[in-house]
């Protein structure tokens, strides 16, 4: 897909989110100078292309009780790494999952996710539990558990601010800025 | 909004079902937030006051669309390294220092510090990830994303 100027404005005009009304795509098209269904037609084609990986909210975990989080590894072929993944995307307590290069002799694990839980035991668990259910109790893992969050402020994906952008009334709460992907 | 502990703030009954509603998406239309209203058993103008509400308090981090980073001509990667002990401090500040690191945790493994580099173009994930070794003084490992299988990212309120 190739982006023109007013999609460019969008993607600007929407970085530090949507506004808090109820008709939130007529004042951004107001932001952008578009129409209302323009906008809804952009962001519609937008996220069809992928350029918008997912349109809602994102939760701080820690504030809805998701105390412990653990980033699991596993060394498994890479030719059966999709299939794990599938299996592992499908459980409940799985919050990312992907497969990513190995950084030999350091590190030879290939498929990562993430669970995030109330408390380390559960997690500890949850773990165990999805080890077995999915077949990976034979391939070499780690759990590294978090500590804690030194620094969450989010991806930027444009320098440019839209033409006609109202005041920035977001401007000192940068985690309204962030990606949703943790790991 | 009250704090029961330092990091949990307390929702109702209409915020948790709006919180696990909206989680899977919000509708690209006119009136985006009519369902979950009426959902809800409130109006709309009551869910985008509740959704500022649990901004402000810090339940939500993000409100509206996530961009993926490579079809914008970007790059993402996750990369660690390991700090000694004494040193970690310093060099967690020296890594967040860094405009491209969007976060960065501490994790208990020889390689303790674990952080994702959002960039703007491809090349600049090799240039960063030099420079965050020379500003720190240790080797920084990169594990780019090969294939994705889930990022869906929810949690239950």
């Amino acid at each position: 897909m190739i982006l023109d100027t007013y999609d460019h404005r969008l993607i600007a005009a929407l970085e530090q989110g949507l506004p808090s009304v109820p008709r939130p795509y007529r004042e951004i098209g107001e932001r952008v100078g578009l129409k209302e269904t323009q906008v809804i037609e952009r962001l519609k084609a937008l996220r069809e292309a992928g350029v918008i990986s997912r349109f809602g909210i994102v939760v701080r975990h820690h504030s809805l009780g998701y105390h412990a989080n653990a980033m699991v590894v596993w060394d498994v072929p890479d030719e059966e790494a999709a299939a794990l993944g599938e299996l592992l995307s499908a459980l409940p307590h799985v919050t990312l999952c992907y497969r990513r290069r190995r950084a030999a002799p350091h590190w030879p694990y290939n498929l990562f996710c993430m669970i995030h839980g109330h408390d380390r035991d559960t997690v500890e668990a949850q773990i165990e539990t999805l080890t077995r259910e999915c077949g990976l109790a034979a391939f070499s893992r780690a759990v590294l558990f978090s500590h804690r969050r030194f620094k969450q402020c989010g991806a930027r994906y444009t320098h440019s601010t839209p033409e006609k952008a109202a005041p920035n009334r977001d401007a000192q709460r940068p985690d309204r800025g962030q990606q949703g992907n943790v790991a | 909004m009250t704090a029961l502990t330092q990091d949990t703030v307390a929702l109702d009954a209409v915020d948790r079902l709006l919180v696990n509603d909206l989680q899977e998406g919000i509708p690209v239309c006119e009136r985006p937030f009519a369902q979950a209203a009426s959902r809800a058993g409130i109006d709309e103008k009551e869910v985008v006051t509740r959704i500022e509400r649990l901004l402000e308090g810090g339940v939500l981090t993000r409100f509206g669309p996530l961009y993926n980073a490579e079809r914008l001509g970007g790059a993402l990667t996750l990369a660690a390294l390991s700090a000694r002990e004494e040193d970690f401090e310093t060099i967690a500040e020296t890594v967040n220092g860094f405009t491209e690191v969007a976060h960065n945790y501490r994790r208990d493994h020889d390689l303790n510090m674990w952080f994702v580099l959002a960039v703007e173009t491809p090349e600049r994930i090799a240039e960063v990830l030099n420079e965050i070794e020379t500003a720190t003084g240790c080797k920084v490992l990169d594990f780019p994303k090969i294939d994705e299988y889930y990022i869906g990212l929810k949690f239950h309120a």
